[in-house]
C-alpha cells in the first residue's frame, strides 16, 4: 500500500480550475518529485497533500487513512524558509523538536537541534537570528528543522526556489546526502520547477501540466545510482532521456508559449549533447 | 522660546487676567524649588503632585492593558467575535472621560476607583484596536509554521502569535498611556483628589491663575516624557 496517495484531486479558486483529476501514489521510502512551471498549481497541490488546504474533489490518504489537518511524523520545507524571526537558528529547530518529542528532556531536545544544525554546516551559527543569516543559510536551518524531527514523510515545496543557482546546487547535494543518511529513509514528495533538480534527487518524477485544470503525467522512473553528481545531466544518457520525457510533457500540455519554448530548448540541448 | 514671547505679549495686552511668565515664575517658585514638600493636602510641591497623578495613571493604565490586550487578541483571532463587538467598541470609544466619571462615581461610590475606572475605560481602546490589528496581520507564513510543526495552542500563542503581535501591541500601549495621562486631569478635577489635575482645579477656584499655568506646563512635560520613554522602549523592542 502506498504511504501517500492522492485520489482524483480537484481544486478551483472561484471560476478558475487549478487542478483536475490528480492521482499520485508514493511508496514508503520513495522520493517523488512533481515538476511544473510556475502558476501551474504546484503549491496548491502541495498544500492539499499536506492537509493545509482541503480539495474540492477527491481525497488524500496517508497510510490508508484520510488526511484531516497536517499529518503526524511529517516535516514541511517551505520555499520562503518560514523561520520565526524572533527565534535564533537553534531555537527555531528546537521548537520543532520540542513539538515532535515532547517527552524528551530539554537538554536532549537542544542536543538534537544542535546536531542537525551541525549536519547542515551551521554549527557555528546556532545563536544567530534568521535576519543575520544569508538566504542559503536560512534554508539550511529550515532543512535542519525538517530533519531534526526524524520525519516519516518529508514534504518539500520548491525548497530551493528562492536561492541563487550556485547555492542551489550545493544545497541540493546536501539534501540528497541527508536523505541517504536517514535511517529508515523518509518518504519524500518534492515540488520543483527544475527538471535537473528532480533528476538529482528523485526515484520517480511526474510532471504537472499547465493549468487551468492541470493534471499529472505518467511517472518517469530515475534509476541512476546515488550519489548523483550535479553535472550528471550533461553526460548521462538516462538523465538526458528523463529530461526529454518530462520536458516533452510540460511543453505539450496547455498553451504556455514560454514554457513550451523553454522546454523545447531543453530538449534540443539534450539532443545536442547526446550527438 | 517663541511660545514664551507670545505668552508674555498676550498676557501684557489682550488677556489681562493671564499672569505673565515672570509672575508665573515668582508665584510658582515655591512649588518648583521644593518639588517634594508637603505643606497641606492640596498644597504640595509640583513633583509630589505629579507623582500622585502618575501613580493613579499607572494603576489605570495597567488595568487598561490587562483588559485591553486579551480583548484585542480575542477579537483579532475570531472574526465572529469581531463582528459582534466591533459596533460596541466604535460606540464606546468616542465617549469622553467627563461622561464616564459620573457613572464610575455611581457604580463605586468613591472617587479613587471611579477615577481608575474612567482612565481604564478611556485609555484601553488603542491597545484593543492595535492588538487586534496586529493579530490579524500576522503573516500566513508564520501561521503555517505553527500548523506544520503541530504546535499546541499555548506554544502557538507564546512562540508565534504573541511575538508577531508585540510591536503592534506596544504601539497600542504607547497611545493608551498618552490617553490615560489626558484623562487623569479630567478625573482629578471632578473628584477633587490630590494630583496635578486636582491642584489645577483648586487653584482655579482660589483664583491663583499662575498655578494653573504651572500645572499645564507640568502636565505637558510629564506627558512628553512618558511618550519619549515608551518610544524608547518601543524602538528597543523593534531592534531586538
Amino acid at each position: 500500500m502506498a504511504l501517500i496517495e492522492l485520489r482524483g484531486i480537484g481544486k478551483s479558486y472561484g471560476k478558475r480550475d487549478v487542478l483536475r483529476g490528480v492521482n499520485l501514489a508514493v511508496e514508503e521510502g520513495e522520493f517523488v518529485s512533481i515538476v511544473g512551471a510556475s502558476a501551474s498549481g504546484k503549491t496548491t497541490l502541495m498544500k492539499i497533500a499536506s492537509g493545509l488546504v482541503t480539495p474540492d474533489e477527491g481525497e488524500v490518504l496517508i497510510a490508508g487513512a484520510a488526511v484531516t489537518g497536517f499529518p503526524r511524523n511529517t516535516a514541511f520545507v517551505f520555499q520562503n524558509y518560514s523561520l520565526l524571526p524572533w527565534l535564533s537558528a537553534v531555537e527555531n529547530v528546537r521548537l520543532a523538536v520540542e513539538s515532535a518529542f515532547p517527552e524528551w528532556p530539554k537538554a536532549k531536545q537542544t542536543e538534537q537541534a544542535v546536531k542537525y544544525l551541525e549536519m547542515v554546516g551551521l554549527g557555528a551559527a546556532t545563536a544567530k537570528r534568521p535576519s543575520q543569516l544569508s538566504g542559503g543559510m536560512r534554508q539550511r536551518v529550515a532543512i535542519a528543522r525538517a530533519f531534526a524531527v526524524e520525519p516519516r514523510i518529508l514534504l518539500l515545496d520548491e525548497p530551493f526556489g528562492a536561492l541563487d543557482a550556485l547555492t542551489r546546487l550545493t544545497l541540493q547535494q546536501e539534501l540528497a546526502k541527508l536523505c541517504q543518511a536517514q535511517e529508515p529513509r523518509a518518504t519524500a514528495l518534492m515540488i520543483t520547477n527544475s527538471v535537473d533538480e528532480a533528476i538529482l534527487l528523485s526515484d520517480r518524477i511526474v510532471a504537472l501540466g499547465r493549468g487551468p485544470g492541470a493534471s499529472l503525467s505518467a511517472a518517469v522512473p530515475v534509476s541512476l545510482a546515488r550519489p548523483r553528481a550535479s553535472d550528471l545531466m550533461m553526460h548521462d544518457e538516462e538523465a538526458i532521456w528523463v529530461r526529454g520525457q518530462v520536458s516533452e510533457f510540460l511543453a505539450s500540455s496547455g498553451d504556455g508559449g514560454a514554457a513550451k519554448r523553454a522546454a523545447a530548448r531543453a530538449v534540443a540541448n539534450a539532443v545536442a549533447v547526446e550527438a | 522660546m517663541l511660545l514664551g514671547l507670545l505668552w508674555a505679549a498676550v498676557s501684557g495686552t489682550v488677556a489681562k487676567d493671564l499672569p505673565s511668565p515672570a509672575k508665573t515664575w515668582s508665584e510658582s517658585k515655591l512649588y518648583i524649588m521644593a518639588p517634594w514638600e508637603k505643606r497641606g493636602e492640596m498644597d504640595q510641591g509640583i513633583l509630589r503632585m505629579a507623582s500622585y497623578s502618575l501613580y493613579r495613571v499607572a494603576k489605570g493604565f495597567l488595568l487598561a492593558i490587562l483588559i485591553g490586550t486579551p480583548l484585542g487578541f480575542l477579537l483579532g483571532s475570531s472574526p465572529v467575535l469581531f463582528k459582534m463587538f466591533d459596533p460596541a467598541i466604535q460606540v464606546l470609544r468616542p465617549i469622553s472621560p467627563l461622561a464616564w466619571l459620573p457613572l464610575g462615581l455611581i457604580l463605586f461610590r468613591q472617587s479613587e476607583p471611579a477615577a481608575l475606572f474612567t482612565i481604564a475605560l478611556c485609555s484601553m481602546w488603542p491597545t484593543v484596536i492595535n492588538t487586534m490589528h496586529g493579530v490579524r496581520s500576522i503573516p500566513q507564513d508564520y501561521l503555517n509554521v505553527a500548523k506544520v510543526l503541530r504546535l499546541s495552542g499555548w506554544k502557538k500563542f507564546t512562540k508565534v502569535l504573541a511575538p508577531a503581535t508585540l510591536p503592534y501591541m506596544f504601539t497600542g500601549f504607547r497611545l493608551s498611556l498618552g490617553l490615560a495621562w489626558l484623562v487623569i486631569v479630567a478625573a482629578e478635577m471632578l473628584t477633587g483628589t490630590p494630583g496635578v489635575g486636582g491642584f489645577l482645579w483648586q487653584e482655579y477656584n482660589s483664583l491663583i491663575y499662575s498655578h494653573i499655568l504651572l500645572c499645564i506646563l507640568t502636565i505637558g512635560m510629564v506627558g512628553f516624557t512618558l511618550d519619549r520613554l515608551m518610544g524608547m522602549a518601543e524602538a528597543r523592542l523593534k531592534a531586538a
